[in-house]
């Protein structure tokens, strides 16, 4: 079994990267314990401070599609439990798991004094580190603390540097999304002295708005305010923003991912992407500390099935495979396969390529040849589809409210199997033809046409009936730089710029 | 009717019980799950496949949404008995069996259940998207009251028709408010949307029998004093057009002796009686359902959840050939019912009332015209069946007299009426037809259609002749 143990920063150690967020599931020494006997290899503790009081209600959610919380909205503040209660169970945390990680997250006034002060108690109550909250969007920014500095590098850099004067253990800096460019803020915290940094906080949001009373969720009697997004709809920007700092030759400190982190193939992107171990939150908030059993049992799962003894064997070996837009190969050409062995006809492929692509996919019986470029080129009058293409022909259908149109197919020779032809003679309607299926719904692919851009198999619903297939051109790779670069020195008109 | 041995009575705590709802409805969260499954099918199948055409996927959608307001619309814009349908409709024959998903190693999608979820959520609200139209000044009658009739007026009083219904029963609704199983539709089910009908102003003329005996001096067979007649020639000079929605006659008899004993009933009597009666129906201790079509299904089924300890069906052909739905024999499967495969009864024994049933077995010849391979008698195997009631399923009957009486009417060699396809006409101009009496006898779906698509008939019709 491959080892999944984690050295952050030199000094913190963990059995395993999975680490819960400082957020409620870290709340109290009582939970910390139970999620650790459940397996997760770390905490970081809800963020200790000045103790804060709460609003309810606190959160809202996004469902999609019938699932819940695909994204979450907070409007909570630090933690609500003095100082003294949360170090003195860091401390009995810490004596019945000493092979785990326990970072204590820290907010306090922008008071030099006042960092050294919670950064010498924490330390004394046995955290394996500090994780400076210059995240937290809501409530404490608007008090000067949370992202108030962590979006301003010079202030960030300036609190670092102070907690660096007293601190003993790896100081993390955890990182608000809000910014425009994350690595400007993760640059500061480094130069500031940070040992680490963790990446993502929560995102400024406003999840949705009550249509029946029109306020805004999370409700708190009647009004709202804008809170933190987090939750698997995150996990896209998070993987993005953490690419940015990992792939950043002036910050080179260890990246504890966050964001959107559910499962093991999610905690694997971050891990591949540079991050030395991620963190949950919303997913425990959803299931309960049981996740991590899985996320454990996966990852290991996949990394023997690839050879990897130790996280370090595949840490960050995607970081250079993206690349600028510029440097990617021109000459590159896929096109899109359908398999009609398991294809179900639902022809979604067809009308996304229709309406939203490139009129490449058709369905057979149509009875036309797809369009050349020519073709397709002098229909363009803007109102008229393509000429080549059959039109979708919809029939008027009187209604008692006016006329509307039924779709009855295409135009030529028709669709096979529609609606039998018109007829006047009189006949018993249980001779009717049967319902009017089309007999193949099969759709087929214009290879001239297809541009490759992946839209019909990302809508498919059937897993591997679409295909993108690799298609030789027989041209050598060519960038968009190059290709500027080549007709550069070709043109006479204007020099090369430079 | 009389029964030989004690009468099997349950409690109306037991009836409930027995003939609730065969499907339950969704919860408002399962509603959005299953809509979410939807893929929103391009030209869908599942539209194509239902006889009235409703945009599924649109409707779907919407309950997606929680737009279940505009999600009613779409269903009842081309289906005045939405609600009736999700309940009743064979879908699995239908739009559900098109669904795409069929094909995808999954469940199809629950489309019956979502339309029921809209039509649910449209009587709670009393929702009624529909208003009469600015009246044209034209009248039209409609025969029957069953949903053919009832879909056919609502899209007429909607173009402006004064439209008025004819039933010859107490209730309107036809089989929807008479026949259909219990455990699928009840009888305020059906009338609520009679009453939706109604609302459109189109008036109903319950307890009138058109044309047929009554008319003609002699009454019903079942006296009853307060049917009142109306002639043929009355509501031809009164109406602008006239639309047939007469469904089905009587069950066709057994022609076998000791058919008028007692505890001999028909299936459509006994459904009938148990829908209206309740509980006050009387049935055996064991029951002979002889037929194995749909209605021999629900009748073999009421049976059981009445109570009855043994119910079983007699076919004169095989499991492969019975000509109810895979489903609908799966149920009564699962209710416990005995199946006498190859069974001919010939004859009913008893002194006043059923004893037994003289049946022969039966073994598949060669293939008929229809396809299927004719039963023929096995020589010497009578054997007795023992029961106290015998119900009678072999199909229904279509009304010869009264289609006799409408002039120039064109018909089937087996008596269905004939209709221009796209108008549902008739030979008869002024007269259009559809329904259980054009096709032989289908869906409340087919009937449905035929209604919509004869309104719309009758009002180009109506227009082109000024
Ligand atoms: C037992 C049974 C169970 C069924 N179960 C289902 C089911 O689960 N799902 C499904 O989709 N379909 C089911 N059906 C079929 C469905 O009920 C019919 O297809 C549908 O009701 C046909 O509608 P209709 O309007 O053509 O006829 P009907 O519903 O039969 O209505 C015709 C009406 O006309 C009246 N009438 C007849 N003659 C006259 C006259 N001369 N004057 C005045 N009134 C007259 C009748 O009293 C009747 O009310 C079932 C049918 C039966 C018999
Ligand atoms: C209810 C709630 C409270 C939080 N409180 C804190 C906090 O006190 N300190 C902090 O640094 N981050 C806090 N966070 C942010 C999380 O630690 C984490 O950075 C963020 O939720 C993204 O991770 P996730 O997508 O796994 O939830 C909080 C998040 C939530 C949902
Ligand atoms: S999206 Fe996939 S399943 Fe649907 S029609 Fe296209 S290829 Fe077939
Ligand atoms: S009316 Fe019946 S067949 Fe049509 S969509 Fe509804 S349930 Fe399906
Ligand atoms: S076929 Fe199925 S998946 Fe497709 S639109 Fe209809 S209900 Fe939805």
């Amino acid at each position: 079994m491959a080892d999944l143990s984690v050295t952050f920063a030199k000094t913190i150690k963990s059995p395993n990267p999975f680490w819960l967020a400082s957020a409620p599931p870290t709340n109290s020494g009582f939970q910390v314990m139970r999620a650790f006997d459940a397996g997760w290899g770390g905490a970081v503790w809800k963020t200790i401070g000045e103790p804060i009081v709460n609003t309810t209600s606190r959160y809202s959610s996004i469902d999609y599609n019938g699932v819940r919380m695909m994204g979450l909205n907070n409007i909570e503040l630090i933690t609500d439990r003095p100082i003294e209660d949360n170090l003195r169970e860091i401390y009995e945390v810490k004596k019945r798991f000493p092979h785990h990680a326990v970072i204590a997250s820290l907010m306090v006034d922008s008071k030099r004094e006042t960092w050294h002060d919670i950064v010498k108690r924490t330390e004394d109550a046995g955290a394996d580190g500090l994780e400076l909250n210059f995240g937290c969007p809501h409530g404490m920014s608007e008090r000067g603390m949370g992202s108030a500095v962590g979006q301003v590098p010079e202030y960030c850099e300036m609190i670092t540097a102070w907690v660096k004067e007293v601190a003993r253990t790896p100081v993390l800096i955890k990182l608000t999304p809000n910014v425009t460019n994350i690595a400007l803020i993760g640059r500061a915290a480094r130069k500031g002295g940070a040992d680490g940094l963790s990446a993502i906080n929560t995102f400024n949001s406003i999840t949705s708005i009550d249509l029946d009373d029109l306020a805004p969720r999370p409700k708190v009697s009647g009004k709202s305010a804008h809170g933190g997004y987090c939750g698997p709809a995150v996990k896209p920007i998070a993987l993005n923003m953490v690419h940015t700092l990992n792939a950043d030759p002036e910050i080179r400190i260890p990246v504890s991912g966050i964001g959107g982190i559910a499962t093991w193939q999610d905690a694997a992107e971050f891990i591949l992407l540079g991050c030395s171990s991620v963190q949950v939150c919303t997913a425990v908030m959803h299931y309960g500390f049981r996740i991590v059993e899985d996320m454990i049992d996966g990852l290991s799962n996949w990394m023997d099935e690839k050879g990897f003894k130790t996280l370090d064997d595949f840490r960050g070996a995607s970081i250079a495979r993206l690349e600028d837009w510029g440097n990617l190969d021109l000459n590159y050409k896929i096109i899109a396969s359908i398999d009609p062995e398991k294809c179900i006809g639902c022809d979604l492929c067809h009308i996304a390529c229709w309406d939203a692509a490139h009129q490449c996919i058709h369905i057979e019986g149509e009875g036309r040849e797809a369009p050349t470029r020519v073709e397709k080129e002098s229909a363009m009058n803007f109102l008229a589809p393509p000429a080549h293409h059959p039109l979708h022909v919809h029939e008027p259908v009187l209604h008692s409210r006016g006329i509307t149109t039924r779709y009855v197919g295409l135009s030529g020779n028709g669709r096979q199997g529609q609606a039998p032809p018109p007829t006047t003679s009189l006949h018993s309607s249980t001779e009717d033809a049967p319902p009017a299926l089309r007999s193949n719904r099969v759709p087929y692919v214009d290879e001239e046409e297809c541009v490759g851009c992946n839209l019909c198999w990302l809508v498919c619903p059937v897993d591997s009936c679409i295909t993108m297939k690799e298609v030789r051109t027989g041209l050598p790779f060519e960038s968009f730089n190059d290709r500027t670069k080549r007709l550069a020195k070709v043109s006479t008109c204007e020099p090369p710029s430079t | 009717m009389a029964i030989k041995n004690k009468y099997v009575q349950i409690s109306p705590e037991e009836f409930d019980r027995n003939f609730a709802d065969i499907h339950p409805p969704l919860t408002p969260n399962a509603a959005v799950i299953e809509a979410s499954r939807c893929l929103f099918c391009f030209d869908a199948p599942c539209t194509i496949a239902c006889p009235t055409h409703i945009d599924v996927p649109k409707f779907i959608k919407k309950i997606a949404t929680r737009n279940l307001r505009g999600s009613a619309r779409t269903i009842l814009e081309a289906n005045i008995l939405g609600a009736s349908c999700s309940k009743v409709c064979p879908v699995e024959v239908l739009c559900e069996g098109a669904c795409v998903m069929n094909h995808h190693n999954e469940k199809p999608i629950q489309i019956a259940l979502l339309q029921r979820h809209a039509m649910d959520w449209a009587h709670d609200h009393q929702f009624q998207p529909f208003v009469p139209g600015t009246a044209n000044g034209k009248k039209v009658a409609c025969i029957g009251g069953g949903p053919a009739s009832l879909a056919c007026a609502a899209e007429l009083a909607q173009l402006g028709y004064a439209v008025t219904i004819f039933e010859r029963k107490p209730l309107a609704g036809g089989l929807n408010t008479y026949g259909i199983a219990e455990y699928k539709l009840t009888p305020e089910d059906a009338l609520r949307e009679v009453e939706s009908v109604r609302k459109l102003g189109v008036k109903f003329e319950c307890k009138v029998e058109i044309g047929g005996q009554s008319s003609s001096g002699k009454l019903d067979s079942i006296p009853n004093p307060t049917l009142r007649s109306v002639s043929l020639q009355s509501l031809e000079r009164d109406f602008d057009a006239i639309f047939v929605g007469i469904g089905l006659g009587d069950t066709t008899d057994l022609e076998v002796p000791g058919e008028h004993l007692e505890g001999v009933v028909d299936a459509l009597t006994f459904i009938e009686d148990y829908k209206t009666k309740r509980t006050k129906c009387k049935v055996g201790r064991r029951v002979a359902v002889i037929g194995a079509g749909n209605t021999a299904i629900d009748a073999a089924t009421a049976a059981v959840r009445l109570g009855v300890p043994e119910v079983r069906m007699v076919y004169r052909r095989s499991e492969a050939e019975m000509p109810a739905f895979a489903y609908e024999y799966e149920l009564a499967k699962g209710d416990g019912v005995i199946f006498n495969w190859r069974t001919q009864p010939v004859k009913i024994h008893g002194k006043k009332a059923v004893e037994k049933l003289e049946c022969v077995s039966m073994r598949l010849g060669k293939p008929d015209k229809t396809g299927r391979r004719r039963p023929e008698p096995v020589p010497r195997s009578k054997f007795f069946i023992e029961c106290d009631m015998v119900i009678k399923s072999l199909g229904q009957t279509k009304h010869d007299d009264f289609l006799k009486a409408v002039p120039l009417l064109k018909r089937s060699r087996d008596g269905r009426v004939l209709v221009d396809e796209k108008t549902c006409q008739t030979s008869n101009p002024k007269f259009f037809a559809g329904g259980d009496c054009v096709n032989g006898g289908r869906e409340v779906v087919d009937a449905v259609a035929d209604g919509k698509k004869a309104a719309h008939g009758i009002e180009t019709w109506i227009r082109r002749n000024g």
